[in-house]
């Protein structure tokens, strides 16, 4: 009895698909901001001014594609306004609804702060995301970046201009070779790992040979020659 | 559960007959005896699973010796490709598959080749159909198997499989035939787990020397299928034990055996009015949801298709958000976005057909069954819309269609221009 009592209170997500058999869940949060997604651009704006800094990532090949609005309050240096719309799973829906969230919530969240939101972040205030739709949540954060650097552009602080930590491996997903540093820091031994992780070279297969020679030049920089931590 | 299931997989599973699940309860407690056994309870099974191997023979119109049960279609696939494959080794080393095949056919051709087979994919045109041209150009005295599926499991589309046959049968008969085998190479094997419920499986009118069968697939129970194999031709197992089935080792699987004979009888008997039925449902769907939700399109062939098959790409949206929709109002569906894979790639299937990976994100797959109603039709007809609209506005997408050509040719089914029983009439 007190084993049923465990697996009941057992914590995690609690949403399974019944259908597909899938062995992937969503967490409620998911569920929550997949069916009712918050701060959504129902209406595409009619004339440019109507925000002040657009970002686009992803594209339709690669099955994730995210598209953000934002409007800056340029005095206290904070989003005041951040709208969206995505084209993907429902991961990546609610990833994109919860961003607009964090970056909103408490009267909005300073730009200094958003260029460091980490798809960790996103995740971690979903509940958690499935292993292979990580990269959903990735996309969200790079997608505000996008934004915040057009916003930079546009109003001449070109200092304050992030350029990505490194140089994008996969044109579509914009996958970077910081990207696949970190996912083998957290694990990720094979390139079908690493693109489950990050998307890489999904609708751009090209670029896989390279993903792969990075795969296995971090592999040997941090676990040794043949992949075992030494 | 919460209310009632709209299920639009039955290309993914068939619930189980409720009259073949009475026949296959008495060999669960009662009747448990293994069939190997020569005591009463033994023979009682072994009885069973010949009286289940009469019927499914004579649905095959083959004899009794030349079908093997196994676990499964997978398992079915595996040992025809392999166990011939390794059987026939010193006549040749080419395997030629289509390109839109099950997995279990692709795996292990995959795994052969790695064994030094020649592995060969016919690609198929826009609508699905294999090329049959190239098909008889790759087939020469080195091919030992061709293998192409009965009808593709996502896009229903059918493959002219008697066609082929004659193909294969007129390369036998000719100069590059080798005449010292008894059953001269290549074989024909071909799938036929989901054709199986609504056109012919009649080896005789077919002319295939091997075919896979599944059990779930036609309201039979799950974890038994079993391949049909022509007298005479040489094939290896791929599971070894204490012979039981002398090519295929371990203790049968009685009461999914008896579930097997059952559900092939009722399939058989059904077959006609169930075509109609889901012919109907089908084409009331189609006409529907293309009238009411604009850029839609067709996967797979338009006439030449199994009638309880729609596989549509919905652009702009992405096919496991709306699976998940639908999931919300009860209606079960299937797609071949990647985002529903498990290593996110999107259906190679619909990539054979030329589909961009744009479309393909948009697949979902409605099948029918025996159980789908009128009102089960028009309860996806009233709440798609609402559904593909509400995930469009989420969507910063907005794709161009392009139209796709009128299809005119007629000819993938067995034979002829309609479906034989259609035919008959």
């Amino acid at each position: 009895m007190s084993k049923k009592s465990l697996i009941a209170k057992k914590k995690g997500p609690d949403v399974v698909n019944k259908f597909t058999g899938g062995n992937w869940v969503y967490t409620k949060e998911v569920k929550e901001h997949f069916f009712n997604p918050r701060n959504l651009l129902w209406e595409m704006p009619k004339n440019k001014s109507g925000f002040d800094a657009e970002g686009i990532i992803g594209s339709p090949a690669c099955g994730d594609i995210m598209r953000v609005w934002l409007k800056v309050d340029p005095k206290k240096d904070k989003i005041i306004e951040f709208k969206w719309r995505t084209f993907g799973c429902a991961s990546a829906i609610a990833a994109t609804s919860m961003l607009s969230v964090m970056a909103t919530e408490k009267g909005g969240m300073k730009i200094d702060k958003a260029l460091k939101i980490k798809p960790q972040d996103i995740m971690k205030r979903l509940g958690g995301l499935p292993d292979r739709k990580i990269h959903c949540s990735v996309l969200g954060d790079k997608a505000l970046r996008a934004a915040i650097n057009d916003w930079f552009k546009k109003t001449g602080q070109y200092e304050r201009i992030i350029v990505e930590g490194s140089r994008v491996i996969d044109p579509n997903t914009k996958v970077t070779e910081v990207d696949i540093e970190s996912a083998v820091i957290e694990g990720v031994k094979t390139i079908e790992d690493l693109q489950k992780r990050t998307k890489v070279g999904i609708g751009n297969p090209a670029c896989l040979d390279e993903a792969e020679q990075l795969l296995r030049f971090y592999r040997e920089k941090y676990f040794g020659k043949d992949g075992k931590q030494g | 559960m919460k209310g009632k299931q709209y299920y639009f997989d039955y290309a993914a599973t068939t619930p189980l007959d409720k009259w073949v699940f009475l026949k296959m309860k008495p060999y669960f407690s009662e009747n448990f005896g293994n069939p190997s056994n020569l005591y009463e309870s033994g023979r009682k099974a072994k009885l069973a699973i010949s009286e289940a191997i009469n019927k499914i023979t004579k649905v095959l119109n083959c004899a009794p010796g030349e079908f093997i049960f196994t676990s499964g279609a997978t398992e079915a696939d595996n040992l025809a490709i392999a166990g011939i494959a390794r059987a026939n080794k010193e006549f040749g080393n080419k395997i030629i598959i289509s390109a839109v095949e099950h997995k279990g056919i692709m795996s292990v051709c995959d795994a052969l080749k790695k064994e030094g087979f020649e592995i060969v994919k016919i690609p198929v045109d826009k609508f699905g159909t294999v090329d049959l041209k190239k098909l008889k150009k790759e087939i020469n005295s080195k091919t030992i198997l061709v293998s192409i599926t009965y009808a593709d499991s996502e896009t229903g589309t059918a493959q002219p499989v008697a066609e082929i046959a004659k193909i294969i049968r007129k390369f036998r008969e000719g100069k590059h035939s080798k005449p010292y085998t008894l059953n001269p190479i290549p074989y024909f094997h071909t799938d036929a787990s989901q054709a199986a419920p609504y056109l012919d499986i009649n080896i005789e009118n077919i002319g295939v020397d091997l075919m896979t069968l599944s059990a779930h697939k036609i309201y039979g129970p799950k974890g038994i299928g079993g391949l049909y194999i022509k007298k005479g031709i040489k094939i290896k197992p791929i599971i070894f034990g204490g012979g039981q089935q002398s090519l295929r080792s371990g203790t049968q699987n009685v009461p999914a055996i008896v579930g097997f004979g059952e559900a092939i009888i009722l399939a058989e008997k059904n077959k006609k009015a169930e075509f109609k039925h889901a012919k109907q449902l089908r084409d009331k769907l189609e006409k529907g949801i293309f009238k009411i939700i604009p850029k839609v399109v067709l996967n797979g062939h338009s006439k030449n298709r199994l009638p309880n098959f729609l596989n549509i790409s919905i652009l702009d949206i992405e096919g496991e958000a709306l699976l998940l929709y639908l999931d919300e109002k009860g209606i079960a569906v299937g797609t071949g976005s990647a985002c529903n894979s498990e290593n996110l790639e999107p259906s190679y299937i619909l990539s054979a057909l030329g589909r961009s990976y744009e479309y393909i994100h948009g697949s979902v797959r409605f099948t029918m069954g025996k159980y789908t109603t009128d009102s089960d039709i028009n309860y996806v007809l009233k709440n798609l819309p609402e559904m593909v609209k509400k995930l469009r506005q989420i969507s910063p997408l907005n794709l161009k269609i392009k139209k796709p050509k009128k299809i005119s040719q007629l000819k993938a089914f067995v034979g002829g221009k309609t479906p034989h029983f259609l035919r008959r009439k």
